[in-house]
């Protein structure tokens, strides 16, 4: 894929929410730093140019405040840095920054739930959750497949186990 | 565990290369990795030196002594000089990134290189399974053996709403990366490639060169890989390339047919050309040789050269690339010195090759 602004090759794909429509923009190493520098800044965006960094309510100044104040607990990672790097700093920026990061992982996978591998420590409890979801998933994907058969099975599959979950969350 | 000289690897090829497998004619090799993090210490970006350290004897000490069939070899990445990581990456045994950073990290492989595991990558540890051809049952079936085994002895990062937690955000989840090595001369020549990746791009897998992520396609390969990690099944995954790949085979297949019924001689006669030139250049640069040799190993598998061995070109295909070169010839080399020695090797290599030629 070609940069948007100059005839190299894309190498960065930003997706910027615009207005609340997102916005897909490719660029190539250069450029993107160049943007990434602007973005930080402020300097040189749109938005500045026409002196509208303050919101009409007021409420974008407080969001954005709060933002900058995040930090994770344990790494001490802002999220601003978070921002500008594109990388957590530990397994605990996850749960700091959850609220930020499901969209920004729905936007670049477009899911916000694992249903891949299960580590066999985890407690049996959560294991089953766990099979819950992705027999759930893989029944959507039998059904869109129209393989009724399988999705008869994996509906009793799905029955069975919410009934051993909600006997066990009464016990 | 003993200890290996690095140079004894340009003696041995590694499984992956020896043009067996399925389709082995298009698909080079299959390969997946995972990202996986310890629990008990921050990301890499995060850690000091002292950190750094501690995270590579942890895991050293685990994986030195893993059952992965056959002996395994660990390298001191921060000790080697920058010729030997190069090396490693020529051999696809370790990362750009991992062969660039800086600090305490290291790489432990089997001996057929069909297993690598990356120690303080971007993640604390990649695992890597390679095979020659189109395997992905195979490779995923390893690495998941492996990722097991290791599971018993380390508790890796893990949430139960977003999976195996990673560095990098595109990363979470499975953090899996299932890509299959494609060399695809026709659809280059014919300009059909442009379809093909636009057709990827939509159902979300990306390509990729030689090297992975931001490097330039050479020698016509491509690798071919899935960019979403969360929110489907490593089987899912697997099944995305395991669908769309045999349609790409039959598509280089089909414009290599129609090459060689509507041109016939053209791509007899360019083939022939570029062999020639590989026989017998006095100076070639690493982009010409991979773009010879691509056509060659095309003109091998259309039965055009009926005197050279796909394992053999696969080789060439490495062992002229820069470190390998200095490597053969065991001493550091210039960029002009490099060209003529890998003239020079070109011409032995392939005034010597035989039919049934396994070296």
């Amino acid at each position: 894929m070609k940069c948007h602004r100059c005839p190299k090759v894309a190498t960065l794909h930003i997706t910027e929410i615009v207005k609340g429509e997102p916005e897909e923009l490719h660029l190539c190493e250069d450029c993107a730093q160049q943007y990434l520098a602007q973005a930080t800044t402020g300097a040189g965006t749109e938005e500045s140019a026409g002196g509208l960094i303050k919101s009409p309510s007021g409420m974008g100044d407080l969001d954005l405040a709060e933002l900058e104040k995040l930090v994770c607990p344990t790494c001490k990672l802002t999220f601003r840095e978070f921002r500008n790097s594109g990388r957590v700093g530990c397994a605990h920026c996850y749960s700091a920054f959850r609220d930020e990061l499901l969209p920004l992982l729905e936007n670049i996978h477009g899911e916000t739930h694992h249903c891949g591998k299960f580590p066999k420590r985890a407690p049996d409890d959560s294991q089953k959750r766990f099979q819950l979801i992705k027999l759930r998933n893989d029944l959507r994907l039998a059904v869109a497949e129209e393989s009724y058969e399988e999705a008869a099975r994996l509906r009793d599959q799905i029955q069975d186990l919410e009934h051993h979950l909600s006997q066990e969350t009464a016990e | 565990m003993p200890v290996v000289d690095l140079n004894e690897l340009i003696g041995t090829r590694g499984e992956w290369m020896q043009g067996k497998g399925p389709e082995s004619d298009i698909v080079m090799s299959s390969r997946i990795r995972l990202a996986r993090n310890l629990v008990q210490f921050p990301f890499l970006t995060r850690c000091d030196e002292t950190v750094r350290g501690e995270i590579e004897r942890t895991l050293r000490k685990q994986v030195v002594d893993l059952t992965l069939g056959g002996q395994l070899t660990y390298f001191d990445v921060e000790q080697l000089e920058g010729v030997d990581r190069q090396f490693l990456v020529e051999r696809q045994l370790i990362s750009r990134e991992l062969a660039e950073s800086h600090g305490s990290r290291g790489v432990c492989f089997t001996e057929g290189e069909s297993v690598s595991l990356m120690l303080n990558e971007e993640d604390h540890l990649r695992i890597q399974v390679l095979r020659s051809g189109f395997d992905l049952d195979g490779c995923w079936n390893e690495i998941n053996r492996i990722d097991d085994l290791l599971e018993e002895r380390l508790a890796f990062a893990f949430d139960e709403q977003l999976g195996f937690l990673t560095a990098c955000p595109t990363n979470v989840g499975t953090g899996i990366r299932v890509s299959v090595l494609m060399h695809l001369p026709a659809l280059v020549l014919t300009k059909e490639i442009q379809k093909v990746f636009q057709a990827l791009q939509k159902i979300s897998l990306a390509v990729r060169g030689l090297y992975g992520e931001g490097s330039q396609a050479m020698g016509d390969f491509y690798q071919i890989s899935n960019q979403i990690t969360l929110g489907k099944s490593e089987d899912q995954l697997l099944k995305n390339l395991r669908d769309v790949v045999p349609s790409i085979i039959g598509y280089e297949r089909k414009v290599r047919g129609a090459l060689v019924e509507d041109n016939r001689q053209a791509l007899h006669d360019k083939i022939s050309r570029a062999y020639g030139t590989l026989k017998s250049a006095q100076s070639i640069s690493s982009e010409e040789t991979m773009h010879l040799l691509s056509s060659v190993r095309m003109g091998v598998n259309l039965g055009l050269i009926d005197d050279l061995p796909i394992p053999t070109v696969n080789e060439l295909f490495m062992h002229t690339q820069p470190a390998h070169l200095q490597k053969l010839r065991r001493s550091n080399l210039d960029s002009a010195d490099r060209n003529v020695a890998r003239a020079a090797y070109l011409r032995q290599r392939l005034a010597i090759a035989q039919p049934g030629d396994q070296n």
